[in-house]
């Protein structure tokens, strides 16, 4: 039993990063150890002279035939912008002359990135939130990597700042913030019907969430915006997005009847489950690119 | 009179591109670097790419502008002002 509870200690410690090691009989022991000789250089020894020559001239060599081979591949590439190049095939053909038909999109791009190729969007969804989640893990702050003294700094400059606020910053957010963030959420609702999408529409709303962080502080946007919001927001966005795509894959794969309907091509609520996933891609976006600002300026969200 | 404008605007894009990596002031570098994007934005629109433009506009001339200012206000490399 004691045995026990000493092992899940030192697994706790050794999570935690305060031992070395699991096993206490392989953690390293600090024992002064000797200077190390200072290494002197004397002249090469034959052998090793010859070794570098043949090694640079092999590398020469090396690097001589790799960018003839590509200056060759280059040359043989078809030329930019000619009628019967391999780019210019039939599958654009097919998106432009099918895509509104078969995805309901007037925006053919959405129609592509949302409806032919959604798993390549959920895949930079996913990247999006392994990025912050790597972030976090690097610059969060706990009590493990924060020293008191410059905890108590911090909070001091973070008072000053309070205090002084800059004027111009804090009007221009006023005037603009609502038209950001309305732009915004326009950019996200619209993205089947005119340019833009989840993406930009997301990066917009992210930007004005920063800009309001920078003009009024983060404990302002705490009050609506904190870490259980963030991580609702985030989790609840990508599992919809998946289990939405993969039930449109399950049921209708190479666009079998899915049972969503289309709609009206051109009406607000048309194109099945484009308009869902766009607001999806726009939540993450948006609560990565203010997690990113936040987690980099502050340590927290 | 469209093709002088598209000229203009790439004379102007290699001015930055170049002006980015040769200034010495980081701060200035990031600077030089958001407007290189909005220029590039710009460019995608009069290539007939909308969607290109907003993101271009708002990831590279903002939140990425942005978060190499936070980056050197951390590392304390912002010359010239009071975090020096």
């Amino acid at each position: 039993m004691n045995k026990e509870t000493n092992f899940f200690k030192r697994l706790n410690d050794w999570v935690n990063g305060e031992a070395d090691r699991l096993f206490p009989e392989l953690q390293e022991t600090d024992t002064p150890k000797a200077p190390e000789p200072v290494a002197t250089i004397g002249p090469l020894p034959n052998k090793d002279v010859l070794f570098l020559t043949s090694y640079q001239a092999v590398a020469l060599i090396v690097v001589i035939g790799m960018v003839s081979i590509l200056l060759y591949t280059v040359y043989k590439l078809p030329l930019f912008g000619v009628a019967d190049n391999p780019a210019v095939n039939e599958v654009v053909e097919r998106y432009v002359e099918k895509g509104l038909e078969e995805t309901g999109a007037v925006n053919v791009v959405a129609g592509m990135i949302l409806d032919y190729r959604a798993f390549d969007t959920l895949g930079e969804s996913s990247v999006l939130l392994l990025a912050i989640t790597s972030v976090m893990m690097l610059l969060l702050k706990d009590e493990k990597n924060t020293d008191p003294d410059e905890e108590l700094i911090e909070a001091h400059e973070a008072v000053i700042e309070d205090h002084n606020r800059d004027m111009i910053l804090q009007t221009m957010t006023i005037i603009l913030m609502p038209a950001i963030m309305l732009y915004g959420i326009y950019v996200i609702l619209n993205g089947h019907l005119s340019p833009g999408g989840g993406f930009s529409g997301g990066a917009i709303l992210g930007a004005g969430l920063i800009l309001f962080a920078s003009g009024f502080g983060h404990n302002r946007v705490k009050k609506f915006f904190n870490m259980n919001t963030f991580r609702a927001l985030t989790t609840t966005a990508l599992l919809g997005y998946g289990i939405l795509k993969t039930y449109s894959f399950l049921l209708g794969a190479n666009h079998l009847p899915t049972g969503i309907p289309l709609g009206i091509p051109g009406a607000i609520f048309s194109s099945g489950l484009i308009f869902v996933l766009d607001i999806c891609v726009g939540l993450i976006v948006a609560c990565t690119m203010y997690g990113f600002f936040s987690v980099f300026s502050r340590g927290e969200i | 009179m469209n093709v002088i404008y598209e000229l203009i605007l790439i004379v102007f894009l290699f001015v930055c591109a170049i002006g980015a990596f040769l200034s010495e002031r980081l701060l200035i570098a990031v600077v030089i670097f958001m407007s290189y994007s909005l220029v590039m934005s710009v460019i995608w629109a009069l290539l007939q790419s909308p969607d290109l433009a907003i993101t271009e506009a708002a990831v590279g001339a903002g939140v990425s502008g942005i978060l190499f200012f936070i980056t050197l206000k951390r590392i304390h490399a912002l010359k010239g002002t009071k975090d020096e």
